[in-house]
């Protein structure tokens, strides 16, 4: 049995626990908590109590054997029209990291459908083995079949969930990506095993050999380290971006200027696995409507988001213009979206798009937690705000104090000439 | 056809307070709502019901349920669903389910699914503002064995034994189709949940609310709450934030002719 436990000994009545609960789950009585039946182990007490009175327990481990059995790091490698996405070597340079830690091995996880299937070796799918060898992966487990070619996470899940429960990797890392964010919590719930999402820190916890995941929660007001201690795989998601610094000029998984014998000597670790006959593909995509071209602010590298600073619906010209000067996309704030001024799909922040650009001008943004939550993957923001007391004006690279209208025009009229 | 809508209560922000003695979060007197992702679920559940109840519609008529876990005052969210249209609502409710990450969640929530009469969609919020891992949909869908589309924009067609909706997609959004039973999780975008009409909220007041305990649910306690949960938290601390920020100063003119040489000397 598991549980919120009090010691007794320990407690001082002082009734922290009873306001930190947001549930009622314990009250203080005669100087000493008890646990209710409204406790629901949210663990909010247990940090709140000064004296240390409070632990939660949890039941018996697991069998240290089993558990050492499950060796190495995988990547998933996601692809889109035959690429890999570049989250997918910020990954496996993390995965080095972790392997160094671990003493192991990072294999890369690569699916591909039916135009592979055909084309053979030295296709595109070679190509992007290549790639992610020379990008820093120790082996590529590659499995085409025509099953992969949808991009239904219901056959990839199959696939993976099969391929580690016979391989035993202790580690999966998969791109926090619309189709990643599907597919890793069906492979989690296969084996059983814990996953934890958006993760932004990913350490080798020393003592333990664990991998501690940190994440932001509460839309990043609040970060937790989260451990899977007694489940295998650990599991865990990272959006694009978060890891981009690990990657070196030559850690894209360059393989293009490789000499044919190096390309074949990599191509040597590839081993090529093969899908479940059970596992099908239900979901069928059956018409896109695409953005017009690079109009998708999550991958967009420059972004100019405007905020409600910004005062009136016409300036919304300027800023695209600038945008357009910049060779960049439009974001905005969620009272823009509500006000009709932009399309969601512009939307910066927790409830909209988290994007991770090189270079973030935020025109009239204030900054609130939720939009500070969707930009921390930018790496240069340049924040234009009248109030020098705004929260984004400290969460910026740049700060200028100005009129973010008039700065916007002396901008666009410089970048024009 | 019947239609179950989870739901979960979170709080009304996700503003975080702290005690500046103990700096610890501040987590009292926050009033629970539903969490809006799932509104924008439910509203999509009560449209298809209108759909099936209009003149010359196809004869089969949609109930839609409201499902979730939580501690006893959820019912009165679960009310709140009934009174915008829901036909019933089950309410998972045991000291076992306490302390459950995604896995021993959306396997509670299965056991739920369960008890009720088969579900040919299920439809979840896309993620919930506390949390935002996004990972009970596709779990659920995992734990029961059916396909799952995640991120729907909008409902294009459901019956015939399948479903087709408009979901988010890298660059755009695309019409995707999958058979019946299937998990759908829905953005925010989606739909905005309508008000109760005077009907409804008496109903809500008067309908039974099922409240289901870990037994009653069929549950195997192992696999419920903390017990069930293969991850935990180590530790949870506020970021700090700190400033770090390069002042740019001067006239407008000169502060944009900084920026304009910042911007120069970077690799675009």
């Amino acid at each position: 049995m598991s549980g919120l436990v009090v010691d007794a000994a320990r407690c001082v009545g002082c009734r922290r626990c009873e306001k930190a609960c947001a549930t009622a789950g314990i009250v203080v009585e005669g100087r000493l908590a008890r646990v209710t039946e409204g406790c629901v182990l949210c663990g909010a007490c247990v940090e709140a109590c000064p004296v240390g009175a409070l632990h939660i327990e949890k039941g018996a481990a697991a069998d240290a054997a089993d558990l050492a059995a499950w060796q190495g790091v995988w990547v998933f490698c996601e692809q889109d029209a035959g690429a890999v996405l570049p989250v997918v070597f910020e990954l496996v340079a993390k995965a080095r990291e972790l392997a160094a830690a671990r003493g192991c091995a990072v294999t890369a996880v690569l699916g591909t459908g039916a135009d592979d299937v055909a084309l053979g070796a030295g296709g595109p799918a070679d190509a992007a083995c290549a790639r992610l060898l020379a990008g820093g992966a120790d082996a590529v487990l590659l499995c085409r079949d025509e099953r992969l070619a949808q991009r239904d996470a219901e056959p990839y899940a199959a696939w993976l969930a099969e391929l580690a429960r016979e391989r035993k990797p202790e580690i999966i890392l998969c791109g926090a990506t619309p189709f990643g964010r599907e597919l890793a919590p069906g492979v989690a719930v296969r084996l059983q095993t814990g996953l934890t999402a958006d993760c932004t820190v990913l350490e080798i916890d020393p003592a333990t050999g664990l991998l501690q995941q940190t994440r932001p929660a509460f839309g990043g007001n609040l970060m937790a380290t989260i451990a899977c201690p007694a489940h295998r795989p650990q599991m865990a998601t990272v959006r694009p971006g978060v890891f981009a610094g690990l990657v070196g000029a030559g850690g894209a998984g360059d393989a293009d200027g490789l000499a044919a014998p190096v390309v074949e000597d990599l191509l040597a670790r590839v081993s090529e696995v093969a899908l479940d006959p059970r596992a099908t593909s239900h979901v069928r995509v059956l018409e896109r409507r695409l953005l017009a071209e690079g109009a998708s602010i999550a991958e967009a590298p420059v972004l100019v988001v405007a905020g409600r600073g910004i005062g009136s619906k016409k300036n919304l010209a300027l800023v695209r213009r600038l945008a357009e000067l910049l060779g960049g996309e439009v974001g905005c704030t969620r009272p823009l979206v509500e006000m009709g001024w932009l399309a969601y799909r512009h939307q910066v922040g927790q409830t909209g798009v988290s994007v991770a650009p090189k270079l973030l001008v935020a025109l009239g943004v204030s900054g609130a937690i939720q939009h500070l939550a969707g930009i921390g993957g930018a790496q240069t923001v340049i924040a234009v705000n009248e109030d020098p007391e705004a929260p984004i004006m400290a969460a910026a690279t740049y700060a200028v104090q100005a009129d973010c209208v008039a700065f916007a025009q002396e901008l666009t009229t410089r970048l024009e000439g | 056809m019947h239609v179950v809508v989870c739901v979960k209560a979170v709080p009304s922000t996700t503003e975080v307070r702290m005690d500046t003695v103990t700096h610890t979060i501040v987590r009292d007197g926050r009033q629970a709502v539903i969490n809006p992702f799932d509104t924008a679920a439910l509203e999509l559940a009560l449209r298809i019901k209108d759909a099936a109840g209009e003149k010359g519609a196809p004869a089969e008529p949609v109930s839609v349920s409201v499902l979730s876990m939580g501690i006893p005052d959820t019912e009165r969210l679960l009310r709140d669903a009934l009174s915008r249209g829901a036909d019933a609502a089950v309410l998972l409710s045991d000291r076992a389910f306490a302390g459950a990450d995604t896995l021993a969640t959306s396997y509670a929530l299965a056991c739920g699914l369960a008890q009720m009469p088969p579900a040919d969609l299920v439809l979840c919020g896309k993620m919930a503002v506390d949390g935002d891992t996004a990972q009970i949909g596709p779990e659920i869908a995992g734990a029961l064995g059916v396909p799952c589309v995640t991120d729907v924009r909008e409902l294009a067609e459901v019956g015939a034994g399948r479903v087709r909706v408009w979901r988010g997609c890298e660059g755009g959004t695309e019409l995707a189709e999958a058979p019946l039973p299937a998990v759908l999780t829905v953005a925010k975008e989606a739909a905005d949940l309508r008000m109760p009409s005077i009907a409804g909220v008496r109903f809500g007041e008067r309908a039974r609310v099922r409240v289901l305990d870990a037994p009653a649910a069929g549950a195997d306690p192992a696999r419920c709450g903390l017990a069930g949960s293969p991850t935990q938290v180590v530790r949870s601390f506020v970021p700090q934030r700190t400033s770090v920020a390069v002042r740019v100063e001067g006239t407008v003119a000169e502060q944009a002719a900084q920026v304009a040489d910042l911007i120069e000397g970077m690799t675009l």
